[in-house]
Formats: structure tokens, sequence, C-alpha cells
């Protein structure tokens, strides 16, 4: 910020001292008058930094004797990690304590006779501006930039496409697979005609069970269920990808309560399977309501109508939750009878 | 620098400082900053600490973050948690998560700092809406600060990004719902959306680089952004100078308050230390995200009353107040149920809180410089507009939460959610017409106070038999602040043909303008003139006089003199100094 200005003659106005100014109200102090009180202000601030210093000395001595998994009883915030508290307590005073005595220092002891500074046009003088326009326009006459027309125009091309590098490489942000686009991976999931269901256990791991039967599913009640191979395609693809779009909800209800499905026959003994992926912005959902047979996101309270199609009945989501239609295996076990008919999860532009 | 007096010898550190300044003063001159800078003058008010505020929560967050990035792993390989937290031993999860375990449970002080880390960017982003506030209804975005203004709408929106980017991080069951969400917000996104959210995730959802690449944007993208804007942001509030509000003795030429050394170095420096200690208790003592009760994220998993951080529910409670519009046009799916809420809605208001300042000085002409804050009540419009943007935005914050009020009160979240979805469309213009009322209300008290005087509460019964109310003169810090008002001339009326026949071209544009000038300042009530002033409060002090005799009454050096805000009134000392010499005296 160097400019000409500063090498003009200082302001006066611009000097630290000022032009103390008539009536603004001051009274004096306590500590201006009494030469005790400012005593007493001066022992407080030292005070305050001492204090700092003994807790920093706290802070350390917390640091290497208490273990890191005891716990202690604190009044108000109840059993809480006793090394936690002491770190923070100690930490905290310690640096509260040196802003409370600087701030002490500046309110009892410093001047308060508030001062006046003048304010000053941010503008350049006429001389300035006509300085920059000189300066500005023999650039432009010695570059020859309005004369080289080929050269300014290259010049203003090659600047617009450099960019164009920088941004293309974005594109491997994805590698796309061979062959496949978005709409299309959104679109399927790993459900297939006769893939078994499995109780979903709630860890990304585990042993499932071999399956669910129909029994095993009370009238009312509501299990969380995924394919049956859904760790194998895990394991396979190093992520969960495909758990997040084949997680579903199985939901029993009486046969003659069920108003609509989605097909004809898609449910096994009154045993509907819907995603569990909300069509709002894809949360898990597993509020159900088994009187009602309402489902309800906890998060944007879409609700769905599970024994009329999982139509929306309140809520932002748009579209009905997708159902699965399944039936059982040779032993017994509930398995899928297709992958879903729909698109699971948030609608997207090329869905239709 | 020989700033020593000669009466004391220099101390040996300042000998070594004096050395230093004047070895770099010869290669950069930086003497002659300092000297113009030490003694820089800074209005004094508690409302300007908010932006301090900010700036020292954000110095936490860098310093905090910076230790948290010594321990925290942004990968979202799969291993066995093995740490000292039992309920999650043996559990799959990603390392991202696990390490923030270790953070939590076997780094000593970690949890401390990774609570300070959340609790100071949750401050951050606080002190600057409310900071934002102050700015907004005392008018300190007028010329010449527009462009800090926009500086400072650059600054929130990459604070949201900031916490929205840093909230993910942990890769807990709770911010790996909020990803989900912000997926599907993406994919919402008209004919680019899909490729965008499978760019943004490296494929599908949830993919194995989103935590990485949120980490980069989180610990280097996005604060280095927030560093370089702040920066610009304090130089020019260097360069401009401070605003004001008015008093006595301040003037819109003129900076009255304290200098920098040594009131402010203190001030400043000390409160610096005071946020910090206060985020360091809060962080030691209230635990905040406790990411161990909420588990490692897997996408087929949701907890019930999830919440966001408090800067992102009004986002949420527009994703839950909107009805369920979704179109489809050939074959395109336009989900105007996620992109209202979330893209149209926040791109709206952000773009005219950046452009409020022009929108303003164009509806009124006002070209001058403003130095001198103007008070809530002397731009009803304003501080109205004001009003109605906080209704709007609780009422979406309400909504964000309605299912904790529906839990809370008992009552029907199908009800509440229609009764917020009303009130977001008639609630902000009911906000907006009571508050410009008040200010006018307001604005008539001040008159009355200019031509009466203050009503003492006291009633009087005169020899003749009359009963007056005492009026009382008002002294000489508010006769300055309520004449600090400056009365905006409303843009005049346009004519379609002119005197000469000529027509105006551009008769509606001046006319809309005509307008919208005469509803933002036209009702404003007129300031009396100096003689209206001088007699009101004349007459005030009369009555006062006749009461006198009866009580102790001690006001009697109130002034009552129309310019409040000049330098010098009839029968005060010149100077401060004489001032408090004669005070010291008696």
């Amino acid at each position: 910020m160097s400019t000409d200005k500063d090498l003009l003659p200082v302001d006066p106005h611009d000097e630290p001292g000022h032009l103390p100014i008539a009536d603004i109200p001051h009274t004096p102090r306590v500590t201006d008058t009494d030469p005790k009180a400012a005593r007493r202000a001066e022992r407080q601030v030292a005070s305050m930094f001492l204090l700092s210093m003994v807790f920093v000395v706290l802070f350390v001595v917390a640091f290497v004797t208490i273990d890191k998994s005891a716990v202690v009883y604190i009044p108000v915030l109840g059993v809480v990690g006793a090394s936690q508290i002491a770190l923070g307590f100690t930490f905290g005073m310690a640096i509260l304590l040196i802003g409370t005595g600087a701030i002490q220092w500046a309110k009892k002891l410093m001047p308060d006779v508030e001062v006046v500074q003048e304010r000053h046009s941010l503008a350049s003088t006429p001389k300035e501006d006509e300085a920059a326009k000189d300066n500005y326009d023999r650039g432009k006459e010695e570059s020859g930039f309005a004369r080289y027309t080929i050269i300014r125009r290259t010049l203003i091309g090659a600047l617009a496409l450099f960019p164009i590098p920088l941004v293309i490489m974005l594109r491997d942000l994805w590698q796309t697979p061979p062959g496949e686009n978005p709409a299309e991976i959104l679109s399927t999931t790993a459900w297939r005609d006769g893939l078994r269901i499995v109780p979903d256990t709630g860890e990304t791991t585990g042993e499932f069970l071999k399956g669910i039967r129909p029994e095993d599913i009370p009238v009312g009640g509501l299990v969380s269920a995924l394919p049956v191979n859904i760790m194998e395609i895990q394991k396979a693809e190093h992520n969960l990808n495909a758990r997040g779009k084949a997680a579903i909800i199985l939901v029993r209800m009486d046969p003659g309560e069920i108003r609509s499905q989605q097909g004809e026959g898609w449910d096994y003994q009154g045993i509907l399977a819907y995603s569990k992926i909300c069509t709002h912005v894809g949360c898990p959902i597993a509020l159900y309501e088994h009187r009602t047979h309402h489902l309800l996101c906890p998060c944007h309270q879409s609700t769905f109508d599970l024994a009329d199609s999982g139509d929306v009945i309140f809520g932002p989501a748009a579209r009905r939750m997708p159902q699965l239609p399944i039936g059982v295996d040779e032993e017994g076990f509930l398995v899928a009878k297709s992958d879903f008919q729909q698109p699971v999860g948030p609608s997207f532009w090329e869905r239709g | 620098m020989s700033t020593t007096s000669p009466l004391e010898k220099p101390a040996p550190v300042e000998k070594a400082g004096g050395a230093v300044a004047t070895y770099v003063d010869q290669r950069l001159g930086s003497n002659r900053a300092l000297g113009r800078n030490l003694g820089k003058v800074f209005p004094d008010h508690w409302s300007f600490m908010l932006g301090e505020i900010v700036l020292y929560s954000f110095i936490v967050v860098l310093l905090t973050g910076v230790y948290l990035t010594l321990f925290f792993k942004p990968s979202m390989v799969e291993v066995v948690y093995d740490g000292s937290y039992v309920p999650l031993k043996g559990v799959m999860m990603s390392e991202a998560y696990a390490s923030s375990l270790d953070i939590s449970f076997d780094v000593r002080g970690g949890l401390l700092i990774r609570q300070m880390h959340h609790w100071a960017a949750l401050i951050f982003v606080a002190a600057m809406v409310v900071h934002a506030f102050r700015v907004f209804f005392t008018g300190a975005y007028r010329k010449p600060r527009e462009l800090n203004w926009i500086l400072g709408v650059v600054l929130l929106t990459l604070a949201l990004a900031a916490g929205f980017t840093g909230y993910s991080l942990p890769d807990d069951l709770l911010s790996g719902t909020g990803l989900q969400i912000i997926r599907g917000i993406v994919q919402a996104i008209p004919v680019v959306g899909t490729w965008l959210a499978f760019f943004m995730f490296g494929g599908e959802y949830p993919g194995t680089d989103i935590i990485s690449r949120l980490y980069s944007a989180h610990i280097l993208l996005v604060p280095g952004l927030i560093l370089a804007v702040v920066t610009v942001h304090l130089m020019m509030v260097w360069v401009q100078k401070h605003t004001q509000f008015p008093g006595p003795g301040r003037t819109n030429t003129n900076v009255v308050g304290y200098p920098l050394m040594p009131v402010y170095m203190a001030k400043a420096g000390g409160f610096f230390f005071v946020v910090f200690g206060v985020i360091a208790l809060i962080g030691g003592l209230v635990t905040i995200n406790p990411i161990w009760i909420f588990g490692p994220y897997t996408p087929d998993q949701v907890s019930a009353g999830t919440q966001p951080d408090w800067y992102i529910g009004w986002l949420d409670g527009a994703l839950r107040l909107m009805p369920n519009w979704e179109t489809v046009i050939a074959g395109y799916t336009i989900s105007w149920n996620v992109l209202i809420p979330s893209v149209i809605i926040p791109g709206i208001l952000f773009t005219l809180l950046a452009l409020y300042p022009f929108i303003e000085a164009w509806v009124t002409g006002d070209k001058r410089d403003h130095n001198l804050l103007e008070r809530p009540r002397n731009a009803p419009v304003r501080t109205g507009i004001g009003v109605m943007a906080i209704v709007f935005y609780g009422i979406l914050w309400i909504g964000g939460g309605n299912d904790i009020v529906a839990v809370a009160f008992d009552m029907s979240i199908n009800s509440i959610s229609w009764a917020l979805r009303i009130l977001l469309i008639v609630a902000p213009p009911i906000a907006f017409i009571i508050t410009k009322r008040i200010c006018l209300g307001l604005q008539r008290k001040d008159r009355d106070k200019l031509l009466h005087g203050y009503e003492s509460g006291r009633v009087l019964r005169l020899p003749h038999g009359e009963f007056i109310e005492v009026h009382q003169p008002i002294n000489v810090k508010e006769m300055a602040v309520i004449t600090s008002k400056t009365d905006h001339a409303v843009l005049p009326a346009p004519q379609k043909i002119d005197a000469d026949g000529v027509r105006n071209p551009r008769y509606l544009v001046h006319s809309l303008r005509h307008r919208l000038s005469t509803f933002f300042y036209g009702d404003n009530v007129p300031t009396p003139s100096a003689a209206e002033i001088e007699h009101g409060q004349h007459h005030a002090a009369e009555q006062a006089a006749i009461e006198a005799p009866l009580h102790e009454y001690e006001d009697r050096d109130v002034i009552y003199n129309a310019h409040g805000g000049v330098l010098h009134h009839p029968g005060m000392p010149e100077t401060n100094a004489e001032q408090i010499a004669e005070e010291t005296r008696s």
C-alpha cells in the first residue's frame, strides 16, 4: 500500500494524540482519584496472571497423573471422564485468566478518556486520478495493446482456453466403468429372482441367519432385511453401495387389510416388502405404526401408507415407496421374485 | 522506535525490540506504518465485539483443527475397532470413524480439542450471524462499506461450507445421514445432478472417496479461502475506519474512541483470550456430538430425531415443509420438492442478502458516505425487512425440529407442518408491518422528547389550580443520539412529459423508484427544527424549574441545545482535560 500519499507530509490528524473533544461526558474512575484503589486493581490484574500460571501447572499435573479411562461424578454434569474435565477446566482457566487480567488492566488502569480522530475522504484527488489515467494510457500506448489486434485477440483466446484442462481433469473424479451410466446404476439393485431375504442385524459384518420364514414375522411386525449375498458383494466391491440400495423392510398385515399393491400378488400371505430408502432424499426409514400401516421417515417426516401401495400420504416425498415382489423358496424361506420394478431412493433427472 | 519517556531507562527487552524495529524499518519502512497505526482510534460499543468473537473463534478453530489432523485418518477403509471404547470393540467401521473414536478416548485431551473445535465452529457461525444483524440493522453496510458487506456474505457462505464438510468427517451414523440427504439434493439438480452426485462420491453413494474429498476441502480449500477473505475484510475495516454509534461529539467525519495502543491492544488481545478460554471451558465441560453413541455409518440405518448443526436447521426445515411437488416432462424428472427448498430458496436468499446494500441505495438514491450508524427506528423499512427475514428463518428453523416439537408438546406432526407452512407465508409480512409501526412510534416518541422534554411521571398542581405533568429536558447524550437522525428526502415523482414537452423515456423506472423510496423513507417522522427543539427544551426546563424547590432535583447541568453531535455547548468546558480537571476539583 505504498503510494504517493505516503510520501506527502503526514496529516497532523493522523498522528496519535488527537484533539480531545469538549462535550464527551467523562467521569473519573475510582482508580483515577484514589491511589489505594489503583493499587488494588494492580493486585487484581497480577493475581489473575499468577493464577493463570498456576492452572498451567495443574494442567500438566492432570495430564500426567489422571488415567484416561478414569471417570468422576460431578453434580449437574453427571459421570464424566476425569481427564477430560480436569484438562478442559485447567486449560480453559489458564487462558481465560490472561484475558480477564488484560481487560481489567485496560478498564481500571489505562486511560478511559475518549479521543477524536478525523476521517478523510477515501477517494483519490483529481491529481491522483489523473496520474493513474496517465500511467494507464502510457502503458496501453507503449505495449501497443490497441494497435496489435491479432496479438490482443489471440491472447484473449489463449487465456480463455487455458483453464479447460483444469476442468477436464475433474472428469475422472468418477472412473465410469465401460458401458455404464448413472441412471442405469441407480435403477438396479442386488435383488434377483429367488434371492433369499435375510434380516439386517445392524452391523456391517457378521453372520446372518439363513433366512426368514414367513412365520418369523408376526402380524404388525417389521423386519429390516437385506439380500443373502450382501456380504459377498460388499467384499467384492469394497463399499456399502449395494447395501444402500438393496435395504428393505418386511411388514406383515392381515391380508384383508391390504387395500392395494404395486403388483398383483407381490405379497406373501400378507407380508409386504418395501424399499427402506426414502424416495424424498434417501434416508433409511423404519418408523412404522402397525395399526395404521403408516411408515414415517425420521428425517423429513414423509409418510407412506404401506397398506395402499406405499403411497405418500403426507410430507415432502413425491413418490411412493417401491415394492419388492416376494415369495418363498422350496425350503420355506422368503425370497425376492425379481429386482425392484422402479429405481429406489431419491428422484433423479433421467428417472422419468 | 524511541517511544520510551526520557525519564525512564529503556528495559533491555525494549532495547532489543527497538533494534529489531530499526532493522526491519530500514528494509521495509515499517515504522511509518507503526507510527500511524499504533494510535489509531476505534470507537467503543459492545456490539463491535461480535465481529471480534467471529475472528477469535476462527483462530481457535484453526488451532484445534491442526491438532485434530495429527490424529484423524480421512479414510473409508473398513477396519475392526480395537480402542478403549468397549461397546464398539470388534465392530467393523471406517478408519475415519475409528480414528475419531481414538481421538475421543485414547488421545489424552483429544476429546477436549475435538469438542472445542466443534463448539468454536458453532460459535463462529453464530457470532457471524449476530454480527451481520448488527451491521444490517444499523445500516453499517451503506456507502462506503458495501464491498465489505459482500465479503461478509461470502464469509457466511464459506462458514456454512466449512461446517458442513467438517460435520461429515467422523463418518458416524448421524453425519452420514446428513451426507445421504446432500446426495439426494445434488441428485435433484436438473440435467447434471445425477452425474454431479456420481462425480462427488466417486460413483454410487456412499462409495469410498467422499471422506477424503471432504477432508481436503475442509482443511485446505475452505479455510484457505476464509483466511484470505477475512484478511481483506479486516483490512477494509482498517482503511475505512470503524463506524460509530451517534453520541456527543460523534459526527459523520470523525472517530471517537480509544487508541489501539494501549487500550485496544489490551482489550482486544484480552478478549481473544477470553473467547479462547470460554471455548476451552465449554469444550471441557459440555458434551457435543457424542459420535460414539451414534455408531459407525451404514446406509441402511438411521437414528430417529436426527438434527443437523443449528445453522443447517433452517434448510432442513425448508425440506420438511415443502409440499411434495414433482413433475415429469418428456421422460425427465424435476423434483421441485427438493430443488425449491435446498437450491432455489437459499440461492435467492443469499443473492438478495449480498445485493441488499445496492438495492437500498438504488431505492433511496442515497450516495452519501455514512460513518455514523443509523438507529434501527430511523429506517423502519430496513428494520422491518430484517425482522421479516428473521421470522422467515425462525419458522424454517422450527420446521427443522418439527419432530422434536411434536414429541415435546404432544402434537400431531402433520398439523405442526401445516401450521408452519401457512405461517411461513403469512407471518413475515405481519412481522414487517408491526416492526415498521413500532419504529414509527419510536420516532414520534423521539420527536416528543425533542419538542417537550421527557415525561417525568410527576404531576404538579400550579398555584392557580392547573395540573401539569412535569417534563424535563433530555440530557446531552440523548440529545446527540436523537438528533443524529438524518432526514432522507424522498425521490421526486417523475413527469411523463417535461416542461419542454419531451417525453421521459425512463418514466416507468423513475416512477418505480419514486414509489419505492416513498415506501422506504416516506413515512419517517420529520425532525423538528433547531429553534423548535430549543423552544421545547427551554419549556421543559422551565417546568422542571417550577418543581425544583419541591424536589432534590439533580439534573441541573442538562443541556438544552438543539445541536447534539456538535462540539461545544454553552457553559460546558472546552476540552475533556478541562472537564476532568473541573470534576476532580468538585
